[in-house]
């Protein structure tokens, strides 16, 4: 066999080639940028509109379009190629291998952090300055989380794309405020019930779409989640309309001690520590994070059961599993079920930690915000599908923090304004570098001689 | 055998009565009576589009029969009547296992997981309808060790044994397709609907598929209904063949009877079907002399 | 297969191809000259599939070049290489399932030559009577070995130079396969065109083909004229004799 006789060449810098991008860039942002950054209205003393003349600003943004068009082709391209060729010959399986033991040790790292982070941050803010990163970051972010993993089974797992998770978040919280208020039930008794509410109507909404598959699928379970909000803004006798619910009752220690500052059994009074929310803050913490692993050990485990086992079967191939005798009616709608389950608890652990729900924290938006932590995540991948989490929620968290920003752009300058900006291109931007996902490998749940991680490219989606 | 009553007609497992398939106008399949042996490798054959498939289809519940009756009685003596069932329910009740035309396995799971999303109603059953396995109590795990055992059985027996643990998608053509009759025979069937088995595979693997299969009849008394055109595989195993053509029957009878049928002659083999010993007699003539090719 | 114009119209050259981290092809050099019938043979596996869709550019060779009519198509994304006059009935069928037959025969020619389009259609229709009672039919309604003849049809209605089938046999009736092998010596011997044929069928091919390929493993290990492969004790074994183990 002779060697190759003709290899293209693809070494070597091409910098004429990049020279020509960058002047031609250069030249649209000029022209694209002339009208719209050279020429400026402003109003004068006498309230008429004058051009004001900005050219020089709009040819000096051009030139550095233009430049930087040519680094990243004389450069960064060149280099993104041979490195995406390089890692593509090398991914091998031990590196396969190599990452999902770093996933593991990752998790167990993880997971020791979350259990002391809220001491970590008392030592370092203070009592009172932990309220913040605990609520803010902690509580906020593991909501999140707990949602991710439940809309996970959903999506990730039994393949059904379902966009209308966030109705059964809102049943949850309902339940909880309702029953609470009307029938003086504690959290801890009414979280089951919320879970079971919410499964309840994840098989009714799950019926009618079992036939539906993909695009379809997606825009009826989206109708749904508008259906329930629409419902609770309309029907002001049941759920008080856009008004919303107030004054939904705390969370209890169990029944020994109370957060409300009224009771006498406080639980600051009781410890006689000063006077703060801060502990609420941290026992909320702690319950949504034993809520979360719940879902997250739930969830495992079901993996390894039949039914976990059919659910990835179905989102293989449906029609194969028919032909091996499972009921895939019966799968679908206990994936939607179980999925709407934990969306119920997180609902109802919102709505006793908000103390207030409207269906204006049930917007379509939410939904959307939940399916891209799963994407983002990859699907059927827990570890991801947390980091996804923590990427997205505490990422557009940390945006409300770019006070210095301000320093650049100018005092007028919201930060806030830009969170969704930032936000959209981050996703695309992840999206092209990992096109399934942070984790996008499957751990299988069985084997007989080796745990082998399955690459990703072979792992189905789904087709709803 | 040929003297008296065939086994199809004294036992069949299977008996398929004036089944008709119409799509809107089309007839797909016309007033079809056929049946399959217990413990005979039965084929169907004939022409692309006479409609074997869709026979498949209507046995295996994946479509409802315009008319028709189809009866199957697994070993347990029950009697099912296929035209009424779901599809899972075929599968699950009546012990109807199939394989598909392009292959359709599990791709992103591992050899083993495949095997054990077959044995999913025993297993579901064995862990408490899930309850129960999640909560780790009642006899789940020695259940699955058992399932496990019974993939590890047929990964033996098709050869993959190790490759268990990687994923099916990476396995090759040929070997996708025992993996898939191995699936469908972790369901316990009593009969095996195979949909051109051997399509895509050379004669060397096409014979494994045949001592493949003879091996299920003897050792799971399996009886088997196949769809295929390689005649290797049709002449070689089955016991009983019956042609399609246009979606009525135009033949029905052992190998032998069917291939010298001449209305099979014309429909679907071709002129000359013992081709390769003609081929094998041109090419002992052509290695002696130097003549060009036509 | 005259002597004159006895030049390569396909040149392959240390294709090495990879699916994500897999190699595929490793390092695959063959030539298919002008007016040749070309066969690949192998075990499932092998690479044969992976070696024509490289020639059409998805997956792109990582290294090794292909040089077709004089120009290196190893870069070209596939439309462009279809528009060179390949035409290709690929692995899995990938008919249109929404369209009709009719509608898949129309993707099927290419633009500038629809003068020929009744002459061509009215030949697949003879080809395949089959088609033509379907004619109206979706293509996903049709069945496997319908589809198989649709994608066969669908890849000479482009009126190729070089036509390349994969398993063009898979899931046909013996007769129609008999037929195709046919069409395809009368399509070359009349037209002179160009065949790249990949056939698990080992036998059928050799026997049509002017040279073989062996391929096992992404690597081509022996070739030669179709009748001396056919001859050959090792392929004998391997891909021609069933019955012994």
């Amino acid at each position: 066999m002779n060697s190759a006789v003709k290899t293209n060449e693809r070494a070597g810098i091409d910098f004429g080639r990049a020279l020509k991008d960058g002047v031609i860039v250069g030249i649209i942002a000029f022209a694209l940028l002339g009208p719209l950054v050279g020429l400026k209205t402003e109003q004068n003393m006498s309230n008429e509109l004058i051009v004001q003349n900005r050219l020089g600003l709009a040819a000096i943004l051009s030139v550095i379009v233009g430049v930087g068009r040519f680094l990243l082709s004389a450069f960064i391209y060149p280099r993104i190629a041979a490195r995406g060729n390089r890692s593509k010959a090398a991914a091998t399986l031990a590196e396969l291998e190599a990452r999902a033991k770093l996933t593991q040790g990752l998790s167990i790292v993880g997971l020791i952090f979350l259990f002391v982070y809220p001491l970590l941050i008392i030592s370092l803010f203070g009592v009172q300055g932990s309220i913040k990163w605990v609520d803010n970051y902690g509580v906020q972010i593991l909501i999140y989380v707990m949602l991710g993993w439940g809309l996970n089974i959903v999506i990730g797992l039994a393949g059904l794309l379902d966009l209308g998770y966030v109705a059964f978040y809102a049943v949850g919280a309902y339940s909880y405020s309702l029953l609470a208020i009307n029938f003086h039930l504690s959290f801890w008794v009414l979280l089951p019930i919320a879970g079971m509410l919410a499964a309840f109507w994840g098989i009714i909404l799950g019926f009618p779409v079992l036939r539906l598959r993909g695009d379809y699928l997606a825009i009826v379970t989206l109708a749904f989640g508008e259906i329930i909000r629409l419902v609770l803004i309309n029907w002001k006798a049941f759920s008080g309309g856009s008004a919303g619910i107030s004054s939904i009752p705390k969370v209890t220690m169990f029944g020994i001690y109370s957060f409300d500052v009224s009771a006498p059994n406080n639980f600051a009074k009781a410890f006689h520590l000063a006077a703060s929310s801060a502990y609420y803050k941290v026992f909320l913490y702690y319950i949504i994070l034993m809520l979360a692993l719940l879902t997250a050990f739930i969830t495992l485990r079901l993996r390894r059961l039949p039914i976990g086992r059919a659910w990835e079967a179905l989102r293989e191939d449906e029609v194969a599993c028919r032909s091996l005798g499972i009921n895939t009616t019966n799968t679908k709608l206990t994936a939607f079920a179980i999925g709407a389950m934990f969306g119920g608890f997180a609902g109802s652990f919102f709505a006793a930690r908000q103390g207030f729900v409207s269906p204006e924290s049930f917007v379509f938006m939410e939904s959307a915000v939940i399916v891209a932590i799963v994407v983002l995540g990859g699907m059927g991948s827990m570890i991801g599908v947390a980091l996804a989490a923590v990427a997205m929620i505490g990422g557009t968290e940390l945006l409300r923090e770019l006070d210095f920003l301000k320093a650049v752009f100018g005092n007028d300058f919201n930060p806030d304004q830009y969170r969704m900006l930032i936000f959209g291109l981050a996703m695309v931007g992840i999206m092209v570098w990992k096109p399934r996902g942070f984790v996008s490998a499957r751990q299988p749940t069985a084997f007989l001689f080796k745990r082998k991680t399955v690459s990703g490219d072979l792992v189905k989606e789904g087709h709803g | 055998m040929t003297t008296s009553l065939r086994n199809w007609d004294s036992d069949p497992v299977l008996a398929v009565e004036h089944l008709t398939m119409r799509f809107g106008g089309l007839v797909a399949v016309n007033d079809l009576s056929f049946s399959v042996g217990r413990g005979d490798i039965t084929a169907l054959i004939g022409p692309n589009g006479a409609g074997k498939t869709t026979v498949f289809n209507c046995i295996t519940g994946f479509y409802k029969p315009t008319t028709g009756m189809m009866s199957m009685r697994p070993r347990d003596g029950s009697l099912h009547l296929l035209e009424r069932m779901p599809d899972f329910v075929v599968a699950r009740k009546a012990k109807v296992a199939r394989t598909f035309q392009n292959i359709r396995l599990f791709s992103g799971m591992t050899l083993l997981e495949n095997l054990l999303v077959a044995q999913h109603n025993p297993l579901m059953i064995a862990s408490g309808m899930t309850f129960l396995g999640v909560l780790g109590i009642g006899g789940y795990k020695t259940k699955e060790r058992e399932a496990i055992e019974r993939a590890r059985y047929w990964l033996d027996k098709i050869g993959l044994i190790g490759r268990a643990d990687d994923p099916a998608g990476d396995l090759p053509y040929g070997a996708q397709r025992r993996l898939e009759i191995a699936r469908a025979m972790c369901t316990g069937p009593d009969l095996l609907c195979l949909d051109e088995p051997a399509a895509g595979l050379n004669p060397r693997e096409s014979a494994e598929l045949n001592a493949l299969l003879l091996s299920i009849r003897k050792d799971d008394g399996t009886s088997i209904l196949l769809i295929e055109h390689d005649m290797s595989v049709v002449m070689g195993i089955s016991d009983h063949v019956v042609v399609l053509e246009y979606g009525t029957k135009i033949a029905d009878g052992t190998p032998t009877e069917t291939r010298n049928d001449p209305r099979v002659i014309a429909a679907y083999l071709g002129v000359d079907d013992e081709e390769v010993e003609e081929i094998e007699q041109e090419l002992d003539v052509v290695t002696g002399s130097e003549e060009g090719r036509a | 297969m005259s002597a004159e114009d006895n030049k390569p119209l396909l040149t392959v050259r240390g294709a090495k191809t990879y699916y994500g981290n897999i190699i595929a092809l490793k390092g695959v050099d063959i030539d298919v000259n002008r007016g040749e019938i070309v066969t690949l043979i192998g075990a499932n596996g092998a690479g044969k599939s992976t070696l024509m869709m490289t020639i059409c550019g998805n997956p792109r060779a990582r290294e090794g070049s292909i040089v077709y009519d004089g120009q290196d198509i190893t870069r070209l994304p596939t439309h462009e290489i279809a528009r060179l006059r390949i035409a290709q009935s690929p692995e899995g069928r990938r008919i249109f399932p929404r369209m009709t037959v009719l509608e898949n025969l129309q993707m099927g020619a290419s633009i500038d030559n629809m003068e020929f389009f009744d002459t061509d259609i009215q030949y697949m229709f003879d080809l395949f009577p089959r088609l033509k009672e379907r004619i109206n039919q979706r293509g996903g309604t049709l069945s496997g070995g319908e589809q198989q003849m649709l994608a066969i049809a669908r890849a000479l209605m482009a009126r190729p130079k070089l036509l390349m089938l994969d398993e063009p046999s898979l899931g046909l009736a013996p007769l129609i396969v008999k037929q195709i092998f046919d069409a395809i010596r009368e399509l070359n011997r009349k037209d002179g065109l160009t065949v790249f044929l990949v056939e698990q069928n080992a036998f059928h091919a050799l026997k049509l083909a002017h040279r073989g390929y062996v391929m096992v493993n992404g690597v081509i290990t022996m070739s030669g004229s179709g009748r001396e492969l056919l001859e050959n004790p090792e392929v004998r074994a391997a891909y021609l004799e069933g019955g012994a183990h």
